[in-house]
């Protein structure tokens, strides 16, 4: 009986639910003895010279060792982004702050509770400048963040002046809005935090919860200014990262640079206050769509026009675009489509990934035009998606924009919704509350999406993880993977992989990652990549140890390797049609270690895809929005555990849902965060969503043996239009078009009043 | 995330709180939950150098009926009001109010007491008094006084206390099988409100329209006039100049409190 | 100043500062560090334990250790995560929330799982609506809170009919 595609509990849950998960706060580890602790002075205002600092209070205060501003690390390289050479940035700057919540100074004390008391004493002299929030003030450039650049472009992608004026020329019917995809907190339970320790070799231990161990020990170094090979990176749990917690932020090489200067341990954790204004943002493009096609429901021509909102410093946010423009078309057939993107730099928290990073933006622009194409010409939203969807196909199918779809069947997700949600139904519902005139109105609403996990490093690189597998004489088995697990299982789902070839029981083998000592390569967890590439890694190390086994049993049995078949339900070679003479696994490795390690390469990225199905009640006397159900197909190929599968897809229908209608980061004009603890950002709680209804449906792949897509992000890129869409639709019958997320209820109210012309 | 730097003293009667007040001065605060206080301790925003706990004070504590009105000591938690038979039986509204106090982990610390004190104009047992036209016996070196709910809230976050003085218990009126309408409107769960409203026998208290919980006057007079709730809730908002955040600017906020004042009036919790 | 409770069944007197929040005492003076912090202000739950003062009957009730202080804590009962298993064997809520998939990254469950236990406490039979409701205090992000809601449900029937999760 194949272990594969069952529901395995977790192999770690009971040290979580009892001990709980050791994060970098609770690790507790002799290197870190005596440990002091570091804290950060953060700047106040929005955009600033500084024109002085003064630490001289904060050193006299109970327990501080030391304190140091940009000028104490004027050593350490300056970060140059890639995409804008002249929007280089200090790790701790020394003369101009660009967002409220940038560090401006360091303090280090003996006790943790002594250092809210110590930074409180730093006395900074701003020069205060003019904030910019605005996309179109950043766009018009006339404060600009960085002098060198001249200007607060970033970048740009894809040519604005090849855009074609013609595209529309047939279409009986255009219609064009300028949307906002909002910018929003990943707000992982676990904030960030670091500790380090200099040994007396010259190298550097550091323990940060990343999700990507070797890519972090390759940034730390750069940003030290030393060798990858000094740096040690330990991978604690991990409390959730959500694309945030990738690299290493600016007070990760603080930490270690004060562990250095001081010759002792250091360690920081921030509060949740640093965690909401500091850790990277989500989202926050501006999106101009234009669509047209027939009356009859057919797109002929789309259009994309983004604005990217990197915040104050150049970093994957900015870049993400070109994610978002691989994926402008989405599953549709669409005859003529093309799309531009700018990223801009403004006084706000710079922009990071955050689950989906840059494909969510682009199945919202372009599912939202979908409905308001639909809308304009009075035809039903799903029939709207029937006839656009790219019709089954089985070979890989090439965009325009360079996007190599492996295999999909857009048009069966949607129909499967459809009728797992009773689509009909609802219709009726909708239509019987409206004759009565009911002020509580339902919304359906549809989103169709296709998606790209697992990427290779750059364009034509294939992607590939690396996977060690071995086993003891115990019967035991170790897996080093290059997976970086936070919360997804890989501990649970690996074991079944190599389980399921070597017969060893799940809870038999353990799993290792994040240790850049133990784990020299790998590309962490992100991008939907882990189990297409890291499962498939283990599964190619499985079978490659039961080679080299074979091989050992043979001589062992004196027999001709070819003569023996291996016994998974035993975990034994035996002599084909003589089963007494038989070798365990294990024994093969009593004298010499029995371990492979191999490199599984995948021919290239793939794309899962799927429909979702959203139902809303909009209260139109106070706006507020209540979700009722959230209906999907998200097909990422085999499923491996589907109670692991479900979990994913859960957590990413929930995150997808805030986002339409509840969670945003607000700044004022001044560029102060309004949003800056949970109690001011509305953090989605249990009682805003309901119990997720999941179809199943599994195409799978064929680049990899697994037949397996990425799962992570995917529930995250249906639910936002979803949620999105239902919202409007509720209201279409009042005249409503459009509301910008998160459909909160002053902006759902304030759409009422404006389609009723009492704006 | 961490209070500043303070002393800590676990008063042993009420009058020994009034003592320790006494000597203390300005800069000493009572703890009871400490679900008011310790949130703005622990982001700075309040620094007493001294806190007088008087949490566990056993005379503190408990609800008792005394003729035509329930007493609650200020120190019962959230939970226990919302929770109690006697409450529920003859001040639903209360019971109900106590039981929207942000979430289980907070009703089982917050005190209503405490609550009051604080004066928070968004809060829901503020505005669950000013309704049900409630009092509040103070404590103080002087002896006991009684301040009705309309006269203890004198600011944003500002009680009609003098300094020195406690809330030793609270009397709510009692009126078993009264309708009562209640309605706290929130963007998410665990918020404070937006807006709320609090109607019962014919007085209206409306959360977060003003620097304190104010009573709907105009709408009040139409309805002892004979108006419909639908007619009355039209002038919920008059005289009122709420405040403007991230939730709602004024005109959202008055067209919500005329929007649940009708709903209030039409006994909807 | 000196503070005198009792932890997970152990009685302990500590001297400490007035200011040491509860989360801090059983974090870094007891060395119970399944309860975690995850915010500043009070919302979000991961730091949620059982409290239970002297004549009080039952489990205690929960509460969120980053707003009592440790002195607030004198004389009582807590009761942590690591203190629910009895004998090495899962408490049938812990043991829910395995089977059900209710954790992911594991930084909200010890205090979503003592919140459950509260809950089921004062409610042993709760609705589909009334656990989220009860949950409010506690956040998550990684799992959506379906499973979570799931697991306290089958502990609730779990417990109901005697069976194990």
């Amino acid at each position: 009986m194949s272990i594969l595609g069952t529901r395995v509990l977790r192999t770690e849950d009971p040290r979580f639910l009892t001990t709980g998960g050791v994060y970098t706060e609770d690790v507790v580890d002799e290197r870190l003895a005596g440990a002091c602790h570091v804290f950060f002075a953060r700047s106040p205002v929005a955009h600033a010279r500084i024109a002085g600092i003064d630490v001289s209070a904060a050193l006299s205060a109970p327990g501080v060792i030391a304190a140091y501003t940009g000028a104490d690390l004027a050593d350490l390289p300056v970060v140059t982004p890639g995409l804008n050479k002249q929007m280089t940035r200090a790790i701790l700057p020394a003369d101009r702050v660009r967002y409220v919540g940038e560090p401006v100074a360091i303090v280090v004390t003996e006790q943790a509770y002594q250092g809210e008391d110590a930074i409180e004493l730093v006395d900074v002299d701003y020069d205060v400048l003019p904030a910019v929030v605005d996309f179109a003030d950043a766009l018009a450039g006339k404060v600009l963040l960085y002098d060198e650049a001249g200007t607060n472009v970033a970048g740009t992608f894809g040519d604005p002046d090849a855009l074609d004026q013609h595209l529309f020329d047939e279409c009986e019917v255009v219609t064009s809005r300028t949307i906002l995809n909002q910018r929003v907190a990943p707000a992982p339970m676990e904030t960030r935090a670091a500790a380090a320790a200099w040994g007396e070799d010259g190298r550097v231990t550091a323990w940060i919860p990343s999700q990507a161990a070797q890519g972090c020990q390759g940034a730390l170094a750069r940003q030290l200014g030393i060798t990858p090979q000094e740096v040690h990176i330990i991978t604690p749990d991990v409390g959730g990262a959500f694309g945030a917690k990738f690299g290493a932020d600016p007070e990760a090489v603080m930490v270690a640079w004060v562990a250095r200067q001081l010759g002792r341990p250091a360690r920081w954790t921030e509060t949740r206050y640093e965690n909401l204004v500091a850790m990277t943002h989500g989202r926050a493009q501006q999106q101009t769509v234009t669509i047209g096609g027939k009356r009859d429901g057919t797109v002929l021509a789309y259009r994309l026009e983004v604005v990217q909102d990197s915040g104050a410093h150049v970093r994957i946010g900015a870049v993400l675009p070109s994610l978002t423009l691989l994926m402008t078309s989405g599953p549709y057939e669409i005859p003529r489509s093309e799309s531009v993107a700018t990223s801009i730099v403004t006084s706000t928290t710079p922009v990071g990934a955050y689950r989906g990073a840059g494909r969510p933006e682009a199945t919202a622009a372009l599912e939202r035009a979908i409905d308001l194409f639909a809308a304009e010409i009075g035809m039903d939203p799903a029939d709207v998606r029937r006839r656009n969807l790219l019709p089954p196909f089985t070979e890989p199918h090439r965009t325009k924009f360079g996007a190599l779809y492996d295999t999909g069947d857009y048009v069966a997700a949607l129909d499967k919704v459809l009728a797992a949600a009773g689509y009909d139904d609802l219709r009726k519902e909708q239509a019987e509350r409206r004759d009565r005139g009911d002020t509580v109105a339902l919304g359906i609403g549809l989103a169709s999406y296709v998606e790209i996990t697992g990427m290779g490093d750059g364009e034509d690189v294939p992607p590939k993880e690396n996977a060690t597998v071995e086993v003891h004489p115990d019967g035991t088995a170790t897996i080093l993977t290059g997976t970086s697990p936070h919360g997804q299982g890989h501990a649970t789902a690996w074991a079944m992989l190599a389980s399921e070839e070597l017969g060893i029981p799940v809870d038999k083998i353990t799993l290792k990652w994040g240790d850049t000592d133990l784990v020299p390569e790998g590309g962490g967890t992100g991008g939907s990549r882990s189990l297409q590439h890291g499962g498939s890694a283990v599964l190619q190390a499985s079978q490659e140890l039961l080679e080299v086994a074979r091989e050992r049993a043979a001589s062992e049995l004196e027999a001709n390797p070819a003569d023996l078949r291996f016994d998974v339900g035993r975990s034994a070679f035996e002599v084909v049609g003589d089963p007494d003479a038989s070798v365990p696994l294990a024994s093969l490795a009593a004298d010499e270690r029995l371990l492979v390690r191999t490199v599984f390469t995948q021919p290239g990225a793939t794309f899962p895809f799927g429909s979702h199905v959203a139902v809303v009640e909009v209260d139109t006397e106070t706006g507020k929005v209540t979700l009722r159900r959230v209906v999907t197909v998200d097909d990422a190929g085999f499923v491996l555990n589907p109670l692991l599968a479900e979990g994913q897809r859960h957590g990413g229908i929930a995150q997808g849902a805030a986002q339409a209608f509840v969670e945003e980061v607000v700044y004022d004009a001044d560029g102060n965060p309004l949003t800056a603890s949970f109690a001011d950002y509305p953090f989605l709680s249990a009682t805003e969503v309901p119990s997720f209804e999941l179809a199943d449906m599994q195409t799978r792949t064929t680049y990899n043996p697994l037949g397996v897509k990425g799962i992570g992000e995917a529930g995250s890129i249906g639910a936002t239009p979803a949620v999105q869409n239902a919202v409007i639709d509720a209201l279409s019958h009042l005249g409503v078009r459009h509301i910008d997320m998160p459909a909160s209820p002053q902006r759902v109210w304030r759409a009422i009043q404006a389609a009723k012309g009492n704006a | 995330m961490i209070p500043a730097p303070f002393d800590y003293v676990a008063a042993e009667s009420a009058t020994h709180a009034l003592d320790l007040l006494d000597s203390y001065g300005e800069d000493a605060k009572l703890l009871a939950g400490g679900h008011s206080l310790l949130p703005m301790m622990k982001l700075r925003l309040a620094a007493p150098s001294v806190l007088i706990d008087i949490g566990r004070l056993a005379e503190l504590t408990g609800i008792r009926a005394e003729g035509g009105e329930l007493v609650i000591g200020a120190a019962t938690p959230h939970a226990a009001v919302a929770t109690s038979d006697l409450i529920r039986a003859d001040a639903p509204l209360l019971a109900h109010s106590a039981s929207q106090v942000g979430d289980p982990q907070i009703r089982h610390r917050g005190t209503i007491g405490g609550s009051l004190a604080h004066a928070d104009p968004a809060a829901d047992l503020p505005m669950a008094l000013v309704a049900l036209g409630g009092s509040v016996d103070l404590l103080g070196q002087a002896g006991t006084r009684n301040v009705p709910a309309d006269d203890l809230f004198a600011g944003f976050f500002e009680t009609s206390l003098d300094p020195g003085e406690l809330i030793a218990a609270v009397r709510v009126p009692r009126s078993p099988g009264m309708a009562w309408g209640y309605q706290k409107f929130v963007r998410r769960a665990n918020d404070w409100a937006i807006v709320g409203v609090a109607a019962i026998d014919g007085r209206i208290a409306l959360a977060n329209m003003g620097p304190t919980p104010l009573r709907a006057r105009a709408a009040e007079q139409a309805l002892a006039g004979g108006a419909s709730p639908a007619e009355a809730a039209e002038l919920a908002a008059d005289g009122t100049e709420p405040g403007e955040d991230v939730h709602a600017d004024r005109d959202y906020r008055r067209h919500l409190a005329r929007v649940l004042t009708r709903r209030a009036l039409e006994h909807r919790a | 100043m000196q503070v005198e409770l009792t932890v997970n069944g152990q009685r302990r007197s500590d001297d400490v500062e007035p200011r040491l929040l509860l989360i801090h005492y059983l974090r870094e003076v007891c060395g119970l560090r399944a309860a975690n912090v995850g915010c500043d202000t009070t919302s979000c739950g991961a730091c949620t334990v059982l409290m239970k003062g002297p004549g009080e009957e039952g489990g205690g009730t929960s509460v969120k250790s980053c707003t009592v202080l440790a002195m607030q804590a004198n004389g009582q009962q807590v009761t942590t995560a690591e203190g629910l298993a009895a004998d090495g064997d899962l408490h049938p809520v812990q043991a829910a929330f395995r089977q059900e998939h209710g954790l992911q990254c594991g930084f909200c469950t010890p205090g979503m799982v003592m919140a459950a236990v509260g809950l089921l406490s004062e409610n042993p039979d709760p609705t589909e609506a009334e656990v989220r409701e009860g949950l409010e205090g506690n956040f998550c992000r990684c799992t959506g809170y379906h499973n979570i809601v799931r697991a306290v449900l089958a502990a609730a029937e779990a417990e109901r009919t005697g069976a194990s999760a």
